[in-house]
């Protein structure tokens, strides 16, 4: 596409001045504090709060969302120039030179995260009302939804890096804690601990670009850092960029640390629902378009982030297009959505607020995705085999309309979110220029058009076709406590795109703080029409596979792409053999060398002494004339030592 | 005769006596070849004796003589008390403080 | 006499008849020495130390120190050598040592560090400077014993009381390690006479046998089958136990001493038990004859 080059001047992002916060803003600390409050009385009060624990929770979210919301209100008040603003609330760490504080930034870019987070948050908490009802556990479950808020909050709302690695180490605790939240399961807890374990490779990143930029910059906070990174090497700019990315891709599940997504559908749905779909592997994405001013010098940084993205974007399309759970399935959907999301932060200042604007979208849609899931699960006596669904949409109305809302808003039909924030990416993609460009670009596009396949698969197998449910299925409508939320992810599903991107209300709102200009032509350009042919051929291809064939109870062989994405395109195999098994080489060598270096240095130097001493003793024969011998030759040796001196 | 062939006499014979104690068995033999040790060195103070003209060798020689004496009283009084006890007087037999 | 040895002592020390009485003297001891170490008998031993001592003795009255000549020959040859002789009676006359060394390496390692003390000695003395002697003064006796007490008396007197403490602590020392408590009270006479009576032989052994032809006596007394008879002669001299007369007289007897030979040993036997086992004492023998 020949991008208007020219046009999409880069705005540059105004100076901002951060201003303290004032009035109902000064309140904000509240975001925190709520569900704070809520974690500690629910986890530590233990079973007495077993009756209204929920209840708590629930509350506890929407009052960060009323906080939140009436933040943004003040916000929306200020000149644009001035709704940068920031909240000292303690002074953390202040060592000499290296002073970190906990303080709140409530900027364009934060306001809108903690929307998102509070708003679909409470939804989900109501909704897990509703679906953890049987489960003895529920209090302890809203203890950590309530926990993974507050750290959520603390990363977007974090005035420094170390805030911000607070809280993402925060919601990677969280996230551990909730998707082993059936400990008893073998499955889950060893899922836990994988999604644990690669956070963790990536939290390496993060803190070691934390740790680069104070070594340069001296400072940690983002006025600090942002203000002196002009001054820095680009070597520098580059690996701090390149840090920052390995950070983002271990949160985000994007390549090479994607292999616990898939996984961490062993939690209960609104887990991943909400963090696994909406909030926490967006935290990545928000990471680098916080640090825009840190990529904005690093081109080369930026493009890796972009080729993660575009790499992972159609890895997770493939994967989620064999995958018969339909959990699995999308959370492949979600590994390729938020790599829509990093190929548009890769691209620079013309590609960060639309990055966001996807998020915010696909928070809405993906959320919705995932609760329908849920409510089909909970009425499915907990089956979530594609394969023994069928024909559900006549018996569950609701789920039906509000995941097929969700469904169009994904593949990206407008009026609907999808088509309003997934087009202008790939517009950005191919303005790009060059061959990155145009690789980019196709990328992008060839995504929609599977995104298309692997959604309409799923709607087709799930709601459409003969029954194959098993004798014990009676699958019924969910009640209102799940449904209401679904109906109000449907509605944000349909019209979140439009709101956010039409008149660039958005783009505009976070013009100050990452300067993305504003679009320069309209929605239906020539390329949007492609990736809608792209879609409608995906989708009839998938109607042709399954919507006109009947599917198979078992599933068939399928060719080796099928067998590939089956095994996540054998990323956990990759993983295993080349990280796990040389790591656990190691450990063996070392505990060779242990026993037999180390421990063996120290053991034959026993033994040496022990056997010298062994044999010395043998000297002391008893006989009185052996004594005397070594008296003469010793008094023979004097003699000799004497008059070697004296000569 | 200078001093010096006495005193090689003398050295003789105090290697001879050593030797002696390390290679005899008899606890009696040993004694006596320590007494020829003490000759030795009482030859060689006399001879120094009168390589210098005074007689401070003699008068140490002398008191050699006399601690000679009463070691070998002491002496024997040990070794009888031994024989009596254990019924032989070999030097070997009192081997107990050995590993 | 004593006059006359220092006379023709110094005679020779003048003359250059010091030379011929050092070089034979110095085989003398030296040979006698290597004797003293060589032989297996310790009796033997004895008397060789006891040619080294008087040749020693020798020595110093050459060098111009007669009162330790005579005090070596009284006091060192004919008092301490006496006492060594004495001991050896009652350790055992005939004990010999074996020629097996039991430590290995002893005998070489001895060899070895007694030739290399002997040649740093000498070296040793080599490098000293020795230097020619005075001829050894026309110091005749009374001058050496009056020199010599004024020496001990003035410059030496503290070491001289020390060893006088020392002679005393070792002559009551002796006495004390020496002493033997007697374990069961001291038989009486009337005690030692129903012992003798109740053993099977009230009467005195026989005396040994003092004929024409030998006056020994360790020469066995003859029974009247003409065998000898062991009871005759002394445990002591003929080496104890059952070892009987000595071969030689043996010899001389004839061969039918071996028929008396168990009954011999069986006598013995009556006659020991009921005494004391604390030793076979040939003292109580002795009191018998």
């Amino acid at each position: 596409m020949t991008g208007s080059l020219a046009a999409t001047l880069v705005r540059p992002a105004m100076a901002l001045t951060t201003l303290p916060a004032v009035g109902a803003q000064h309140a904000a600390w509240l975001l925190l504090a709520f569900p704070a409050f809520g974690a500690i009385v629910l986890l530590l009060g233990g079973k007495r709060t077993n009756a209204w624990g929920h209840l708590l929770g629930v509350a506890m979210a929407l009052g960060a969302f009323v906080v939140g919301v009436l933040a943004f209100v003040q916000m929306l008040g200020y000149p644009a120039s001035q709704r940068s603003r920031d909240l000292h609330l303690y002074s953390w760490i202040p060592v000499a030179h290296f002073q970190v504080s906990i303080g709140l930034l409530l900027d364009p870019l934060s306001i809108c995260f903690v929307l998102l987070i509070t708003g679909v948050g409470s939804l989900i908490h109501i909704y897990a009302i509703g679906y953890m009802s049987h489960d003895p556990e529920r209090r302890r479950f809203f203890g950590y939804l309530n926990l993974f808020i507050t750290a959520m909050l603390l990363l977007v709302l974090s005035d420094n890096y170390v805030g911000l690695y607070a809280g993402w180490e925060g919601v990677g605790l969280a996230s551990y804690l909730l998707i082993g939240f059936w400990q008893y399961k073998p499955s889950a807890a060893v899922a836990a601990k994988k999604a644990f374990i690669a956070n963790r490779v990536g939290d390496v990143g993060l803190s070691l670009a934390i740790m680069a930029m104070f070594a340069t910059f001296g400072s940690v906070s983002f006025t600090g850092v942002f203000g002196a990174v002009g001054g820095a090497s680009h070597g520098v700019t580059t690996a701090i960029g390149l840090l920052l990315l390995l950070g983002a891709t271990g949160k985000s599940a994007q390549l090479p640390l994607q292999s616990w997504l898939l996984d961490a559908m062993e939690g209960p749905t609104p887990v991943s629902a909400l963090i696994h779909a909406a909030t926490m592997v967006t935290a990545g994405v928000y990471l680098i378009v916080r640090s825009a001013p840190i990529f904005n010098l690093a081109p080369d940084a930026r493009l890796a982030v972009a080729i993660v993205g575009a790499v992972t974007l159609l890895f997770g399309a493939i994967i989620g297009c064999a995958k018969d759970d339909i959990k699995k399935a999308l959370a492949g959907s979600t590994m390729s959505q938020i790599g829509y999301m990093m190929l548009a932060a890769g691209l620079g200042p013309i590609g960060y607020a639309l990055a966001i604007a996807h998020l915010l979208a696909h928070g809405f849609f993906k959320a919705g995705l995932f609760l329908g899931a849920g409510s089909i699960k909970h009425s499915m006596n907990d089956e979530v085999d594609m394969r023994r669904f069928g024909g559900l949409a006549t018996v569950m109305k609701i789920t039906f309309v509000t995941f097929g809302f969700a469904y169009l808003a994904i593949i990206g039909i407008p009026p609907f979110s999808g088509f309003f924030t997934k087009d202008p990416i790939i517009d950005a993609a191919y303005s790009r220029g060059g061959v990155s460009g145009a690789l980019l670009g196709t990328a992008a596009l060839l995504g929609a058009g599977i995104t298309a396949f692997y959604m309409t698969r799923i709607m087709l197998m799930t709601f459409t076709g003969k029954r194959r449910w098993e004798d014990a299925a009676h699958p019924h409508e969910v009640g209102p406590v799940m449904t209401s939320p679904m109906i109000i992810l449907a509605i944000g599903s349909l019209g979140a795109g439009g709101f956010l991107m039409i008149s660039n209300r958005l783009i505009n709102f976070l013009a100050p703080v990452v300067g993305t200009p504003p679009l320069s032509h309209g929605f239906f350009t020539p390329l949007s029409f492609l990736s809608l042919a792209l879609v409608v051929v995906g989708g009839a291809l998938a109607w042709a596979m399954y919507g006109r064939r009947e599917v198979p109870v078992t599933a068939p062989h399928g060719n080796p792409i099928t067998v590939a994405a089956r095994k996540d395109l054998y990323g956990d195999a990759f993983n295993e053999s080349v990280l796990m098994r040389p790591g656990q080489w190691l450990a063996r060598l070392s505990v060779f060398f242990d026993n037999r270096g180390v421990d063996g240095l120290v053991n034959t130097l026993a033994a040496t002494l022990g056997g010298t001493s062994g044999r010395m003793r043998k000297v002391q024969t008893g006989f009185v004339r052996s004594y005397a011998l070594s008296m003469l030759v010793g008094a023979v040796l004097l003699i000799g030592a004497l008059l070697l001196v004296r000569l | 005769m200078s001093p010096a062939h006495y005193i090689a006499l003398a050295v003789i014979l105090f290697v001879i006596g050593g030797v002696g104690v390390l290679v005899r068995r008899n606890a009696l033999v040993v004694f006596m070849c320590v007494e020829l040790m003490l000759n030795a060195v009482n030859l060689a103070f006399i001879a120094f004796a009168r390589m210098h003209g005074a007689l401070d060798g003699q008068v140490i020689a002398f008191f050699v003589m006399v601690v000679a004496a009463a070691e070998v009283v002491v002496g024997l009084a040990i070794l009888t008390s031994i024989f009596r006890t254990r019924r032989s007087a070999s030097v070997d037999d009192a081997n107990l403080l050995k590993y | 006499m004593s006059h006359q040895i220092v006379l023709a002592a110094s005679a020779v020390t003048n003359s250059g008849g010091e030379a011929v009485a050092f070089w034979f003297l110095a085989v003398v001891s030296v040979a006698a020495a290597l004797g003293m170490i060589l032989t297996r008998r310790a009796v033997h031993c004895a008397v060789l130390l006891a040619i080294v001592m008087l040749s020693l003795a020798a020595t110093y009255a050459m060098q111009g120190a007669p009162f330790l000549a005579f005090v070596q020959v009284i006091v060192y040859t004919g008092a301490v050598l006496m006492l060594f002789l004495f001991v050896m009676m009652i350790v055992g006359v005939s004990a010999a040592d074996s020629i097996i060394e039991t430590i290995r390496g002893q005998r070489l390692w001895a060899a070895l560090a007694g030739i290399a003390m002997l040649v740093l000695l000498i070296l040793v003395v080599g490098h000293a400077a020795v230097g020619s002697a005075p001829p050894a003064g026309p110091q005749n006796g009374a001058q050496n014993v009056t020199g010599l007490a004024r020496l001990i008396f003035t410059t030496y007197v503290f070491p001289f009381e020390v060893t006088s403490a020392l002679l005393i602590t070792a002559a009551l020392g002796a006495m004390v390690l020496a002493h033997r408590e007697r374990t069961s009270p001291r038989p009486t006479q009337r005690l030692l006479a129903r012992r003798r009576v109740a053993s099977g032989r009230p009467t005195p052994l026989p005396g040994p046998g003092t004929y024409a032809r030998h006056n020994a006596v360790d020469m066995p007394a003859l029974l009247p089958d003409g065998t000898p008879s062991e009871l005759s002669v002394s445990e002591v001299l003929s080496g104890g136990g059952a070892a009987g007369i000595r071969p030689a007289a043996r010899a001389m007897l004839g061969g039918q001493a071996q028929a008396v030979q168990t009954q011999a040993v069986q006598t013995q036997a009556v006659q020991e038990a009921p005494l004391d086992a604390d030793q076979p004492d040939s003292g109580s023998q002795e009191d018998e004859r």
